[in-house]
């Protein structure tokens, strides 16, 4: 089966004299290089301009609040098991009384971190979170000089409650439709599931 | 006297600072024009297009920690960096930059001396550049330096004798070994290119062996040999050498323009009608247009050729380039004697 056309047959031949002498070949290629060294570079001036980059790019990943600003994870461990560069760890702890407003679910992440060097920003932690709180945004990771510095814990990664991102685009229209029925428990907040307790003990 | 010795002194002072202002310029030139080459940028952070790069470059040298390794030996070891940096300074002393000055009746040749054995002078100060490399490659005591030394040795040998013979080519033409001369001579007629074409094509690829610049890079090509003679050398030994590869670029631009592109001559150059003094200051910045062209060439081809292969280059050299020369030894005289040939054929016939 042929898959494409672009098939060469290799042949072995002796050089011609012309070829062998050089010269031809090596103007040839000067021409070629004289014609870069006119034309315009490639480079985008990174920090000075930024490069437009596209709505779905895979960036520095955001922990999200949920509505009412309760974090969402609940240290499943989805994300650390799909992660290909094992990039991931977290410490889980249990919802005390009086930290509702503050974690979603009975079970959060205490310590949630993850290591944005062997992170190869592959996006499987958001396709593996069944809770939607791990996205990656567009945000670059910038860089540093200490490897230390480069493990994000949850104070980088959990969203700024006053300052929330709008990841609303990264999300398809159906999701969006899904997302908004709040029968499924998937989609509940913790403020729902409280409602709906009290309406059946009604 | 007095004069004569303060303008002396005066004249390689300049030569001396022009020198390495050129090669550290050069070194940025190089990075911009391989930038460019790849469609890139190139440095410019420095100051205006980086133009500052160079300073920061010869900062950053100088604060490097000194590295002496304890197995080599310390007095060679210094030696090496030293010799390269004095040979690329010294071939620049006979090199005609400019007609005279004339100021109050005195001239003043803008040379520093016209010795007659000019040619010779530079082979000689050329070939001994070759045991800077050779010293501190052997006494890093590291075998990537004496592969690289050894290289280094074995090439610039192998070149020597072809450059040597594509001088003799033109030395029959000009009938002189002074470079003041024979740029004097080229000043009305043709450039000598015209009468040397090979020859000339011969000496260029000799001298970019000769100076190391790729495609005959092989002593210090990074890909196999690390660094290959400086491999060991750090901070300000480094960049001597560095700093000697590109004096020794410049020197031999200057000389490839001299021998073969007519030196300080403006064609027709005698018909502007310019006065003395103004024409001889025309004259050195038409020079410096031509060495700073033959510059950008050596960048040119390193960016575009690939490294030979050893035995390419020993081929090249040695079955290629000398017979070549020879022919050319051959060619030349044919044409010299033509007259005399003729009469004695006629004679026969
Ligand atoms: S983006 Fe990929 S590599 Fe990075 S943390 Fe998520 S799953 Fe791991
Ligand atoms: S981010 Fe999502 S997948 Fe990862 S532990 Fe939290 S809830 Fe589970």
């Amino acid at each position: 089966m042929q898959l494409t056309d672009r098939k060469k047959v290799v042949v072995k031949k002796e050089m011609s004299l012309m070829e062998k002498l050089y010269i031809p070949a090596i103007t040839q290629g000067m021409t070629i290089t004289l014609k870069h060294f006119f034309k315009k570079g490639a480079t985008v001036r990174y920090p000075e301009v930024k490069r437009e980059i596209a709505e779905t790019y895979r960036g520095q990943h955001v922990l999200k609040r949920d509505e009412q600003g309760a974090e969402r994870c609940t240290a499943c461990g989805l994300c650390a098991v799909a992660c290909p560069a094992e990039a991931i760890t977290m410490e889980s702890a249990e919802r005390r009384k009086g930290e509702e407003n503050l974690y979603r679910e009975e079970k959060y992440a205490s310590i949630y971190e993850i290591n944005m060097l062997r992170c190869i920003f592959c996006g499987l932690c958001e396709e593996a979170c069944p809770k939607e709180a791990i996205f990656l945004t567009d945000r670059i990771v910038p860089v540093s000089g200490n490897r230390k510095d480069m493990i994000y814990g949850k104070d980088k990664l959990v969203e700024d409650i006053n300052h929330p991102i709008d990841l609303s685009y990264r999300q398809t229209k159906a999701v969006a439709e899904f997302k908004k029925d709040k029968t499924k428990a998937h989609n509940q907040t913790w403020k729902d599931k409280q409602n709906l307790i009290k309406e059946k003990s009604h | 006297m007095l004069i004569f010795i303060i303008y002396k002194t005066i004249l390689v002072l300049l030569v001396f600072l022009i020198s390495l202002g050129i090669a550290a310029y050069s070194t940025y030139a190089e990075r911009k024009v391989a930038a460019f080459m790849q469609d890139r940028i190139g440095p410019d952070r420095a100051g205006p297009f980086g133009i500052l790069q160079p300073i920061a470059d010869g900062v950053k040298m100088f604060m490097k920690e000194e590295i002496i390794p304890t197995v080599s030996s310390k007095f060679l070891f210094i030696l090496g960096p030293s010799l390269a940096m004095l040979t690329a300074l010294m071939s620049g002393v006979v090199i005609p930059w400019g007609g005279h000055l004339t100021f109050g009746g005195q001239t003043f040749p803008l040379q520093i001396t016209d010795i007659n054995i000019g040619m010779l002078y530079v082979f000689a100060v050329v070939s001994f550049g070759v045991y800077g490399i050779m010293i501190g490659g052997w006494a890093s005591n590291n075998k990537y330096s004496l592969l690289g030394a050894l290289r280094a040795s074995s090439q610039m040998i192998s070149y020597e004798i072809a450059m040597g013979l594509a001088l003799v080519a033109l030395i029959m033409k000009t009938g002189t070994l002074s470079l003041g001369q024979i740029v004097a001579q080229q000043g009305d007629g043709l450039w000598n290119i015209f009468y040397q074409p090979l020859g000339f094509l011969i000496f260029l690829i000799c001298a970019f062996a000769e100076t190391n610049r790729a495609p005959f890079d092989l002593p210090e090509c990074e890909t196999e040999l690390v660094g290959g003679y400086h491999t060991e050398y750090s901070s300000m030994k480094l960049g001597f050498y560095l700093f000697a590869e590109y004096i020794n670029m410049f020197v031999s631009s200057a000389i490839i323009s001299s021998l073969y592109f007519g030196g300080f001559n403006i064609p027709f150059q005698s018909h502007f009608g310019f006065d003395g003094n103004l024409l001889s200051l025309l004259q050195v910045v038409f020079f410096f247009g031509k060495i700073f062209f033959f510059i950008f060439f050596y960048m040119w081809i390193r960016w575009t050729i690939p490294r030979f292969r050893y035995d390419q280059l020993m081929f090249l050299g040695w079955r290629i380039l000398i017979p070549l020369s020879i022919l050319n030894i051959l060619v030349t005289g044919v044409i010299m004697m033509r007259h005399e040939i003729f009469y004695y054929l006629s004679n026969i016939f």
